[in-house]
């Protein structure tokens, strides 16, 4: 008896060995990818390679000022795109929990957030660089837009649910209408919510590469025309990386330390967010 | 003036109720748009995969051929491909997101180091997947191919099992932190009840805890298995990228999100082009079904 109960504890302190063990090597592909990039990154970055454009081939030197550019060009437009639809969306999703439309622009969010990222690429291709007929920036924001949509609406959603309907009441109650009460009093009240919604969705889709392979395309020279093919720093470290050329691929590195460290600094500002005003995401 | 300054009252409250109806016209048709967003997307691929439809028809799918330069296409070697990289890196991953899970629904649920683990397992989420890519292209590859070559496969370093390796990673904290919310809902009396019978913590996780989260669990395996499908640019950088069914999971191979991602700007003809979008079309139609069976499941457990 004694030694069955010695046997059943013995067992469950080896299982919650084993648990915690394999749950904290998780942290160890993180930490070497980190430290790993950072090693080869470091070195590579100096002034030069922040504000200059790639050399040819064979030249040493040059930087990817035109990938930081385009990145920060394209993500801008995007959210520029998908903030205000993703916002109006949540506000009406949480305004209207029931109704036809609403289940069917609920569900739609959810399947949205299942597409694999190659696809809304190619759909992107039909609808906006075919039309008119060259890759472009604008194109590849439009894709990216497509991405950050479900992230913002649910975000803002779920903030405003938990807006309570007395603040709504005595809105309405004082004579206010109705768009007033939504974007002065609800709003308002949720914005911490909506705020690291927005950080979270562009966090998301600023290290993506799929959507823009056949949209932003790439481009070797600095480029601030949305119209025409835009490098951004995910498609630079794909095409350097898988180049053969040893020089690209130290400039890939120091692209993917910035990379990095600007997505993960993001997603830790969210956080901070998220912890200052106590939202719930 | 009386009268004027009712008028201007009349007109500027009648400005208001104009702009009430726009704004509310204009969330509706906010909404209206994302359905029409999705239903055009679907549209869009399966219009433009027509032609290959069309001249392939349904043997495309199963066809072992995949040559552009003679105009044979063949689905089959990207859909092998998929299914062994996803499913291989579900199995890898499901023990660590499961350890994952318990550990921060049960064991240590608050507190630093439950805290730290929760924000790693966020950051893997967060690293973009070309940087996935990158570092497996150039740190994991030489490591499986110096293991090959003690296994005694043919050392190509690239290729399934590091397509997979890389993708394990990258999905285990959409089944993590899903496996977390839902052993954090299992009512606490229950748990009780269990340990005042006498139930060790280990059985109390094995026949409380996990019978009770079960379908939960299961969701969250969906979940990463969409992740997985629809992953493109790590798995593109170190699959190898060979158009032939894979001989070996040591072998290159490719998957529909990769071939697409390869070969898509290179499309020089209609039925090359509409080929690779009807995989796009098949890859769209799989991770979708699969996502929202794994919503349904959370949602009707989370009513419970």
């Amino acid at each position: 008896m004694n030694a069955n109960v010695k046997y059943r504890v013995g067992k469950s302190k080896v299982v919650q060995a084993v648990i915690v063990f394999l749950a904290f090597l998780i942290t160890v592909p993180l930490i070497l990818i980190i430290v790993y990039i950072f090693r080869e990154g470091i070195t590579k970055i100096n002034w030069a390679f922040l504000t200059q454009i790639p050399k040819p081939v064979g030249e040493a030197g040059g930087g990817i000022v035109n990938a930081q550019i385009g990145s920060i060009l394209i993500v801008l437009t995007a959210s520029v795109i998908a903030i205000p639809i993703g916002i109006l969306c949540g506000i009406y999703l949480s305004e209207n929990k029931s109704g036809r439309l609403a289940y069917w622009a609920r569900l739609s969010v959810d399947v949205l957030q299942g597409v694999p990222s190659i696809v809304i690429g190619i759909v992107v291709y039909f609808w906006v660089v075919k039309p008119i007929g060259t890759f472009s920036a604008l194109s590849g924001s439009v894709a990216l837009a497509i991405m950050m949509l479900p992230i913002l609406i649910r975000s803002t959603e779920e903030t405003l649910k938990l807006i309570p309907f007395s603040l709504k009441e005595a809105g309405l109650a004082l004579g206010l209408p109705y768009h007033k009460v939504i974007l002065k009093v609800v709003v308002p009240c949720g914005v911490s919510g909506i705020l690291s919604g927005v950080m979270l969705s562009i966090a998301r889709i600023a290290g993506e590469t799929a959507p823009l392979l056949f949209t932003a395309f790439g481009n070797p020279y600095l480029n601030t025309n949305l119209a025409k093919p835009m490098q951004s720093l995910p498609l630079m470290i794909f095409n350097y990386a898988t180049s053969p050329y040893d020089e690209w691929h130290d400039m890939a590195w120091g692209a993917a330390l910035i990379l990095l460290f600007t997505v993960l600094s993001l997603n830790i500002i969210t956080k901070l967010i998220t912890r200052r005003w106590n939202v719930q995401l | 003036m009386n009268d004027q300054k009712l008028k201007t009252k009349a007109k500027s409250s009648s400005g208001m109720i104009r702009a009430e109806s726009i704004f509310k016209r204009s969330l509706i048709a906010v909404g209206a748009a994302m359905v029409l967003l999705v239903v055009g997307l679907m549209i869009t691929l399966i219009i433009e995969s027509v032609p290959s439809m069309k001249n392939l028809g349904l043997k495309y799918l199963w066809s072992k051929t995949w040559d552009p330069v003679n105009n044979v296409y063949g689905a089959l070697p990207f859909l092998i491909g998929t299914l062994l990289t996803s499913f291989l890196a579900l199995i890898i991953s499901i023990p660590f997101s499961f350890a994952i899970a318990i550990y921060l629904g049960e064991y240590n649920p608050k507190g630093w180091l439950s805290n730290f683990l929760k924000n790693t397992v966020e950051l893997i989420a967060a690293v973009p997947s070309v940087i996935y890519g990158f570092w497996g292209l150039l740190v994991l590859v030489p490591l499986v191919r110096s293991l090959e070559m003690k296994v005694g496969v043919l050392p190509y370093g690239i290729g399934i099992f590091t397509a997979s390796l890389i993708l394990a990673v990258m999905i285990i904290p959409y089944a993590a932190s899903l496996g977390r919310e839902m052993i954090r809902l299992v009512p606490s009396p229950l748990k009780e009840g269990a340990y005042s019978l006498g139930a060790t913590r280990y059985e109390v996780i094995k026949n409380v805890i996990l019978p009770y989260t079960k379908s939960g669990l299961f969701a969250g395996i969906l979940l990463s298995l969409g992740r997985a499908l629809g992953e493109t640019m790590a798995v593109t950088m170190v699959i190898g990228n060979t158009s032939m069914i894979p001989d070996s999971i040591f072998g290159p191979g490719n998957t529909m999100a990769s071939v697409i991602a390869n070969e898509f700007t290179e499309a020089d003809h209609t039925l090359y082009l509409s080929a690779l979008i009807e995989l796009g079309l098949v890859l769209f139609i799989v991770t979708v079904v699969i996502n929202m069976i794994g919503k349904r499941i959370i949602k009707r457990f989370t009513n419970e």
